[in-house]
């Protein structure tokens, strides 16, 4: 019923508003649907589109592209480490700068800051010189090093939203009832923020699988991540097989995320039906 | 490094043991890898450049000197003057998109912004890539340009400043949206409507009370653009196909084939000075904490 | 009657499946200080919303001085908001957040700064100019944000709740000063609280909403002396309610039968053999030893509650309902546990409609 001027307009303004998203979310999408187009390309390389196969995914799966594979399983691990040791450090690092008081909190809360802000670049050849200097050999652990830095301090910034007013008093009411710090961390401190140790896990993988600065700069001569290994290949041309290989590790991570979207629903679905059904229960026997 | 507060009392003395446990390791991981390399760049960044690469430890500002050398000059003017227009451009087409998410029932924003990150979840290069596809001479969009009869030959799109703008703008928008969203988000509908309640039309709410109220998130999202978009080398490198030279592909090179350590590590503390000022600048007026970096 | 200043005509307010609103006839007088009461999601807030044109009316028409408003925008509208949550803008100045309108109208500088400084007089907030909002305290932001409201020379002014963040003692002296604010200007007053003293206090008239329907609209006295419908007893003030069957008229006073005994009570329009309550108000209720001539109900003293000004007395009926009974002064005489009988008369208890359940609410409405 767009009985007056003022409705009128403010339909028209809805509309043009959603084309105008609908317009940026395709400058999102335009470069993941074409990747994906170009993993069917019938072509050597990619440069132009000559006409459809799915041979390449065949290709893939032969694994006779062993420098690819190679590339991702060395990708892989680093990334697994780096999610795994930042997350730990980051978050009892984010539980110990909100909850204690310390000289040096001020200082260690800006450095946090650093590899977040500051152009990776810089922090990688920093990290370079330093190695360099010192003398420790650069490959593996010097990547994961430079992984760490810069996943760390999220873990930390994502671990730290996460603790409010609310977790304090939770902690303080374990020791109450009897738990040592330790049973109160693991207990009480650690289900709490569940969500933001998830959330910055994922985050943690996704930047470290992805990286390529650090890797690029930190590596040593013999093997090279993934990206590092598509950089490369970019000045002769990305072979389909990357395109296809791209696609299935992100259609696996669409596959993962909504699979614990699901969990996460049905666990919460549960909750409410049983916080329902002890609510009848509870109102009637109260009736009787 | 310890605040001494188990002296005073004795019950609390065992305290020390938790927070060397929570905040111990990271505070050593920043010191070990931020604060040191960070420090050292600064040095390396005075001392002379080695015969054969490398540094000799003899204090110079030559490598200073040599930024103010016509051709880093120009190297180092247009890297700014495409970060710029990257920032502006993220910023424009970014508010209006946050302010669309902001704006919507909390579960749909959410939704909307799981929407933007699904994207970035692809390798950051094949995206790049993906635009290099597109705009190829032959590509398909000189083909429509051309079957639209805009253009008789195709346009020169790769290797020019403009792809690299666009693969820049389309991986850094998502990180001058969030804080922007975040903003918006917290500004109160009641600002608005008490604003138009005293007569201001919505053009004028929007300059005097949505964009001042909205100039932290504002100002984050300039700075998580401009730096990082000053000191990106992948993009350049993978749009810019090792043609066009901006300030992160001469750092690179001075830690690779041309080893001249203390010039890159000069550019790297010019870089490391512009991100400090605009920190101090944002420090003024907001906390570096409420700072929307996730 | 003084004319309208503000009319609703059949307006209605749907928000999807819910409706807000229903069929709202309201004529605000010229001058009034008129007060929407009722609890929370009654529909008050979006009434006042509608006026302010921060909603559409679903249905309906709104005018203001004669003149339809639904095409306006808010800012195009001659009345102005006091916020519940004061809505002072944080990045400006207490100057400039009075100022904010007349800037907005471009009105010259030398003027601006004249009526400010009279409106900051006017609120006791001289003092404060440069201050930002955050450094103010809660009764302050509310002073400031009244004279942000009236520095426009509103026609009506529109309060959402304002003192519902401040302590008591503060919203009882801002009652008082609201109330003397609003005689001195001669502005009309649309007043929304849940906080039925607060309305007493202040209004000219009061509208009790419930469910998005006025339920009764009149001077505070008629409506606490003689309540509508169950609900604007139970919510105005204090309130025995007896349900109840009428067994009989008498020149004016109906005879009820209750499960308690019968009783008296005034009312119209109700005829024999009708189901209605019986609404009598805690300090009308008399406490006898013996039986009365004409009625008394026969109860047991349970216990008093000591409220410094008044004491509260609670006693059982037979059929074991309670009821209350304040006095000024404690009876000596009276021990809990003590049989006794109560009665009132009868004019003072009055005959209501039962809009307890669902579904009556429209019923009442209507008569």
């Amino acid at each position: 019923m767009t009985k007056n001027k003022r409705l009128r307009r403010r339909k028209a303004a809805r509309i043009l508003s959603n084309l105008y998203a609908v317009l940026v979310y395709s400058v999102f999408y335009i470069p993941v649907a074409v990747m994906i187009v170009f993993s069917f390309n019938d072509a050597k390389r990619n440069y132009y589109w000559q006409g459809f196969t799915t041979e390449w995914y065949g290709k893939l799966f032969s694994f006779a592209n062993t420098d690819l594979w190679d590339a991702l399983l060395y990708s892989l691990i680093i990334a697994v480490l780096a999610t795994l040791i930042s997350v730990t450090i980051g978050v009892l690092g984010g539980i110990g700068l909100k909850k204690f008081e310390f000289r040096t909190k001020r200082f260690i809360n800006m450095m946090i800051y650093v590899p977040i802000i500051v152009p990776e670049i810089v922090l990688a050849v920093a990290m370079l010189i330093i190695f360099m200097t010192v003398g420790i050999r650069l490959g593996m652990g010097t990547i994961l090093i430079g992984h760490c830095t810069f996943c760390i301090p999220y873990a930390v910034v994502t671990i730290k939203g996460r603790i409010t007013g609310d977790s304090e008093t939770l902690q303080e009411a374990s020791m109450d009832l009897g738990a040592n710090r330790f049973q109160t961390f693991w207990r009480v401190t650690v289900p709490s923020i569940m969500p933001g140790i998830l959330s910055s896990a994922f985050l943690a993988f996704t930047l470290s699988i992805d990286d390529v600065v650090m890797s690029n700069m930190l590596a040593g001569p013999s093997q090279s991540t993934l990206p590092v290994l598509i950089l490369s290949l970019n000045r002769t041309g990305i072979t389909p097989d990357v395109n296809a290989l791209t696609t299935v590790m992100v259609a696996l991570m669409v596959a993962g995320m909504l699979a614990l979207n699901g969990v996460q629903r049905y666990l919460k679905k549960r909750e409410n039906r049983l916080a329902a059904e002890a609510e009848s229960k509870r109102s009637s026997a109260h009736a009787a | 490094m310890l605040k001494r507060e188990g002296t005073r009392r004795g019950k609390k003395r065992h305290s020390r043991l938790p927070l060397l446990a929570q905040a111990g390791p990271v505070s050593l991981w920043m010191i070990l890898f931020v604060t040191i390399p960070m420090l050292f760049i600064i040095y390396i960044s005075f001392m002379t450049r080695g015969t054969f690469g490398g540094v000799e430890y003899v204090f110079s500002t030559d490598s200073y000197q040599t930024l103010l050398d016509v051709v880093y000059f120009k190297v180092i003017a247009k890297s700014f003057q495409v970060a710029v227009v990257t920032t502006v451009l993220c910023l424009l087409v970014g508010y209006p998109f946050a302010y669309y998410i902001a704006r919507k029932p909390p579960e749909v924003a959410s939704r909307l912004i799981m929407l933007i990150m699904i994207p970035f979840w692809t390798n950051s290069l094949m995206r790049l890539n993906a635009w290099m596809l597109l705009f190829q001479a032959n590509g398909p969009v000189n083909h429509a340009l051309m079957a639209l009869g805009l253009t008789a030959e195709p346009i020169k799109f790769i290797y020019t400043d403009w792809l690299v703008m666009l693969g820049l703008i389309t991986n850094m928008l998502p990180f001058a949206v969030l804080p922007m969203y975040s903003s918006i988000e917290k500004l109160q509908k009641s600002m608005l409507e008490a604003s138009a309640d005293l007569g201001a039309k919505p053009s004028v709410t929007f300059l005097r009370v949505t964009l001042p109220l909205t100039f932290p998130g504002i100002f984050s999202a300039i700075i998580l653009t401009f730096i990082p978009a000053l000191g990106i080398y992948t993009v350049t490198d993978m749009l810019g196909g090792g043609k066009v030279l901006y300030i992160g592909n001469i750092i690179k090179n001075q830690f690779g084939a041309i080893r001249n350590w203390p010039l890159g590590a000069a550019l790297s503390v010019l870089l490391l000075a512009i991100t400090a000022l605009l920190i101090f600048i944002y420090m003024r007026f907001a906390k570096l904490e409420d700072m929307e970096v996730v | 009657m003084a004319a309208s200043i503000v009319s609703l005509r059949n307006v209605e307010k749907w928000y999807g499946n819910n409706h807000v609103v229903k069929d709202m006839n309201l004529e605000i007088e010229e001058g009034e200080f008129l007060t929407l009461l009722g609890p929370s999601g009654c529909g008050k807030t979006t009434t006042l919303r509608m006026i302010a044109g921060f909603e559409d009316a679903t249905e309906g028409s709104i005018e203001v001085q004669g003149v339809r408003v639904e095409e306006k925008e808010p800012f195009q509208r001659d009345v102005n908001t006091v916020f519940q949550n004061y809505s002072l803008f944080p990045h400006m100045t207490v100057y400039d957040n009075v100022a904010y309108g007349p800037t907005i109208r471009k009105v010259p500088k030398d003027e601006i700064r004249r009526r400010v400084t009279e409106m900051l007089e006017l609120v006791q907030m001289a003092d404060y100019e440069k201050r930002k909002p955050e450094a103010l305290s809660g009764g302050q932001k509310q002073r400031i944000a009244i004279a942000r409201a009236l520095i426009n020379n509103p026609r009506v002014l529109l309060l959402d709740e304002p003192l519902g963040a401040l302590d008591l003692k503060l919203r009882k002296q801002m009652q008082i000063e609201l109330k003397r604010l609003q005689k001195k200007l001669g502005i009309t007053f649309v007043y929304v609280t849940h906080d039925q003293e607060e309305a007493m206090t202040m209004s000219d008239r009061i509208a009790v909403m419930r469910d998005g329907v006025i339920l009764q609209m009149g001077v505070p006295m008629e409506i606490y002396e003689r309540p509508a419908t169950r609900f604007v007893a139970d919510f105005i003030g204090e309130s025995n309610v007896l349900e109840g069957r009428v067994t009989g008229v008498e020149e004016g006073v109906l005879l009820v039968e209750t499960p308690a005994g019968g009783v008296r009570c005034r009312g119209r329009g109700f005829g024999v053999g009708d189901a209605l309550c019986v609404a009598i108000r805690p300090e009308y209720l008399r406490v006898s030893r013996e039986p009365v001539a004409g009625f008394s109900l026969p109860a047991t003293v349970k216990d008093f509650i000591y409220m410094g000004a008044l004491i509260k007395t609670s006693l059982d009926l037979k059929n074991g309902q309670e009821v209350k009974l304040s006095r000024l002064e404690a009876d000596p005489a009276l021990r809990e546990g003590d049989a006794v009988h109560i009665w009132w008369e009868a004019e003072k208890a009055v005959a209501i409609h039962d809009d307890s359940r669902v579904g009556a609410v429209r019923e009442a409405a209507v008569c």
